[in-house]
């Protein structure tokens, strides 16, 4: 048997009060895409940020081609052939591409040289990417390009690629796809970090999976079904949701040619967005981030005030009304951002509590705080959505991602909404925390409260929506049963792939 | 080597440990620092610390601390409702000025008119005026996003002017043959606001104690301190929560504001007794060190309040007993701050002492 391109053994890193990495032992091979699957907290994160130099292990040896590996900062693992794309990009949105290329480099060479090798490499590896384009105008699909070809430009031996498919649309994952099997074709090694199974049975040609720092299995991911991958990372027999037959309701929630100003320079506008929700229905909106989800929560929320009647709330105008107002006629937010936006980091559960919950659950008298009934509200959301935590008294920062989104979540449906709008319900949340949310979302609905849930996660809104909307560019499209639409249609639907077809490489 | 690591919830022991340490540590450098001036430390460090408190001369010096405390709890508990809520207040020693100019010019009108609603109208006038000179900066940040900090401290140096013009000019004593100055409202029975003045105690001391009661239970049991420290911590979550970002910023200009010209008020109608040019004593600069030396909670405010008083007096007793240079009393209270923020990290950090080695 060769060396292995990368070999780890015995890898173990400790932070205070959690092991990362336990005794992480496996093997890259040359010219293999190999996933590193996990739910979030199995330590990913940490093993790929020891390869990347970025944390420094407390023991266990890295080996690169049978040389020992110890990159004392990213610079040294860039220099002996790691590259690595992370999920969130780091570009100057007012330079070009060529610029942000430059700009990681050691020594740039002129911009014309670096323009003509982008475009080499671009044609070769099937990106298309013009080198002259402000980065700003580019959409997430060709910012992760730009961050592909600065890492290929360094023509890398090993790519780790961190989750890399979640900002895209189906199209633009095809051409991603594609680019890594001609990366894998010419030698290089992936290290592809993602949850999303059908993915990597697609892609990939071996897999190791994390549970809890610990390496608890590899296999084949072409020839292991994505339901036994998915009780490999979660150690225990996954629940798979329930859709119950409903019948149809009221309408809800009208809104009538809603439009709003992008909030911030960075924000999207709402345009002319008319849609109808009826009572025991879940209407799922897709679309790829940036292009109105927030904005649409909050005009929904209150936290965006628009005209009277561009939100028609059982009947009645609402545009106008703050958030307590429109919880007490009974439609509930729960906004994507769980620090800091759904809850407050460095404040007590119980206070979190009391945050949305104290015009329903009537949490204060004559403006004075009841907090023993806030407390027991807390508890009662801890105790119904099973979320992991000492106590009310704990804080939000405490608690991990997918804990916090039980709580954000559960909060808001304990109030019993009329409607509930969520946006990314089971963002960065592990899979049997996930599968307990959409539970919970379907229950709400089958108990006749109207559901309006915005995800990236196509799977996730196919497997819960009755309707599929989607937003692209601050528009709304005319909502389309869910059931029977493919992969295909949902793509147009977000607005295709910009730059659809694979770069044509000339004869 | 020393390595900081972030606690994932802020130390308890450290929340009330950190001003205790900061003030041990204080000592210390001071000592040094007398030492270094020539001084004996420990005489130094006894006769601002504790002479004050149990010399003999005491009964002089406590009544001292509760004037010199009571203008400094007043402002800083309403500077911590701002501070609480990412509302920055710099200027309230302006609003303290205008508080007393207010206040003050209303007592003078009704001169030599004895009445018992005088007094109550020079309250009511001296909170108004503080709360209008803070509306200036609150209203330009709401409206324009000016940023208050500079508007509030630029207003100081305005209201500094105004006084001087007013102890020249409309409020002076007609009486005093060109002298600057006004009339001297401490011997205006309807006007003064001592209670007792040999045992320091005038009406702003009252509300010093009012006004922490209240501060206490607003920002622990009503829905409004809930919403003032939701929007310090995390401003999107609290207009999640249905907070009015600009009414909340009005609101608490305004009762910093108020606070500080209440502070204004009692301090020009009773230890002052009259409007001059150098009426103000940076009360409202030290009433910031104050705040946050308290942690911006209530009774952490009066006892902080209590400690920098306690370094005025016994620093003026060094002064005229061991001739301490002034600048070095105000070199401690700087340091105490310092040292504050310092330690402030021991709360949020846990030290770690590693080897240099590493695998």
């Amino acid at each position: 048997m060769t060396t292995p391109l990368l070999r780890l053994s015995g890898l173990t890193k400790a932070y205070p009060g959690v092991v990362a990495n336990q005794d992480v032992s496996f093997d890259v091979q040359a010219g293999e895409i190999h996933a590193l699957l996990g739910e979030n907290g199995a330590g990913k994160s940490t093993l790929v940020k020891t390869i990347y130099g970025l944390v420094k292990p407390d023991a266990g040896q890295m080996a690169l081609q049978g040389a020992p590996f110890v990159p004392a900062e990213p610079r040294a693992a860039r220099a002996a052939g790691v590259a690595m794309v992370f999920q969130h990009f780091s570009l100057f949105d007012a330079m070009n591409v060529a610029e942000n290329i430059a700009l990681g480099m050691e020594n740039p060479p002129p911009q014309r040289e670096i323009a003509a090798r982008v475009r080499q490499v671009s044609d070769q590896y099937g990106l298309p990417l013009d080198p002259s384009r402000i980065v700003g105008e580019l959409s997430a699909g060709e910012r992760q390009r730009v961050e592909i070809v600065r890492c290929l430009l360094q023509d890398p031996k090993l790519l780790i690629m961190d989750e890399p498919t979640s900002v895209l649309t189906p199209q633009e994952v095809a051409i991603l796809f594609e680019t890594l099997r001609r990366l894998r074709a010419a030698g290089t090694a992936i290290l592809y970090i993602s949850h999303k199974l059908e993915e990597i049975r697609a892609l990939c040609d071996a897999a190791t999976v994390l549970r809890l720092g610990r390496v608890v299995g590899t296999c084949d991911p072409r020839a292991t079904s994505a339901r036994e991958m998915a009780e490999l990372m979660v150690g225990s027999s996954l629940h798979v949701p329930h859709k119950a037959a409903r019948p149809e309701g009221d309408v809800i929630l009208t809104l009538q040619g809603l439009s709003a100003k992008a909030p911030h320079r960075f924000g999207t506008a709402l345009r002319e967005i008319d849609l109808t929700v009826r009572r025991g229905e879940i209407l799922g909106i897709g679309g790829v981030a940036g292009n109105g989800q927030d904005e649409l929560v909050a005009a929904l929320s209150g936290e965006i005030r628009t005209a009277r009647d561009m939100v028609q709330f059982d009947g009645q105008g609402i545009g106008h009304l703050a958030p307590n107002a429109r919880r007490h006629l009974g439609l509930l937010a729960a906004p994507e951002e769980r620090m800091g936006h759904a809850a407050a980091p460095d404040m007590s559960l119980t206070e979190n509590a009391l945050l949305t919950a104290a015009v329903r659950q009537h949490l204060t008298a004559r403006g004075f705080v009841r907090w023993g009934k806030a407390r027991a509200f807390a508890g009662s959301v801890i105790a119904a959505f099973d979320v992991r935590t000492p106590g009310a008294g704990n804080t939000a920062r405490s608690l991990s991602g997918g804990n916090l989104q039980k709580f954000v979540i559960g909060r808001e449906i304990m109030q019993a909404p009329a409607l509930l709008v969520v946006n990314q319900p089971t963002w960065g949340v592990d899979a049997s925390a996930a599968a307990a949310i959409r539970q919970a979302l379907l229950d709400l609905a089958a108990k006749g409260a109207a559901v309006i849930c915005i995800s990236q996660d196509l799977d996730e809104l196919m497997e819960i929506s009755d309707r599929f909307a989607a937003l692209n560019g601050g528009r709304l499209s005319d909502p389309r049963p869910a059931q029977g639409l493919n992969v295909e249609q949902i793509g147009l639907m977000l607005g295709g792939a910009h730059d659809m077809e694979v770069a044509h490489v000339d004869a | 080597m020393i390595r900081l690591e972030k606690r994932t919830a802020p130390s308890r022991f450290w929340t009330y440990a950190a001003p205790l340490l900061a003030v041990v540590l204080t000592m210390v450098c001071g000592a040094l620092l007398f030492a270094a001036l020539g001084n004996d430390p420990f005489v130094t460090i006894r006769t601002i610390f504790w002479d004050p408190l149990f010399s003999e001369f005491s009964w002089y010096y406590r009544p001292q601390l509760l004037i010199k405390a009571a203008p400094l709890v007043l402002i800083a508990i309403g500077l911590s409702f701002g501070f609480r809520a990412g509302v920055w207040n710099i200027g309230a020693e302006g609003q303290y000025i205008l508080g007393a100019i207010c206040g003050a010019a209303v007592g003078l009108a009704f001169y030599p008119t004895e009445s018992v609603f005088i007094f109550p109208l020079m309250i009511v006038a001296g909170a108004l005026g503080g709360w209008a000179w803070a509306m200036i900066p609150g209203f330009l940040r709401v409206r324009f996003g000016t940023n208050e900090i500079l508007v509030s401290l630029m207003l100081v140096y305005v209201a500094q002017n105004l006084l001087a013009s007013m102890a020249l000019g409309a409020l002076r004593n007609p009486d005093a043959s060109g002298f600057p100055g006004s009339r001297n409202l401490a011997r205006y029975p309807s006007a003064t606001s001592w209670i007792n003045e040999g045992a320091g105690l005038h009406w702003g001391v009252v509300f010093a104690f009012i006004a922490v009661i209240f501060a206490y239970i607003t920002l622990s049991r009503h829905i409004f301190g809930f919403h003032v420290r939701l929007s310090g911590q995390s401003p999107r979550a609290a207009r999640f929560a249905g907070v009015n970002p600009g009414l909340l910023v009005l609101i608490c200009m305004g009762i910093s504001g108020a606070l500080a010209g209440l502070a204004g008020l009692f301090e020009v109608a009773g230890p002052s007794g009259l409007i001059s040019i150098d009426f103000n004593a940076g009360y409202g600069f030290t009433a910031i060190i104050v705040a946050f030396l308290g942690r911006l909670h209530p009774v952490g405010i009066l006892l902080a309040a209590g400690l920098m008083a306690l370094t005025y007096i016994g620093g003026e007793i060094a002064q005229s007993n061991l001739r301490l240079p002034a600048a070095a009393i105000q070199l401690l209270q700087g340091m105490l701050l310092f040292f504050l923020l310092a330690v402030d990290v021991l709360t949020h950090y846990r030290v770690r002492f590693t080897s240099r080695r590493v695998v």
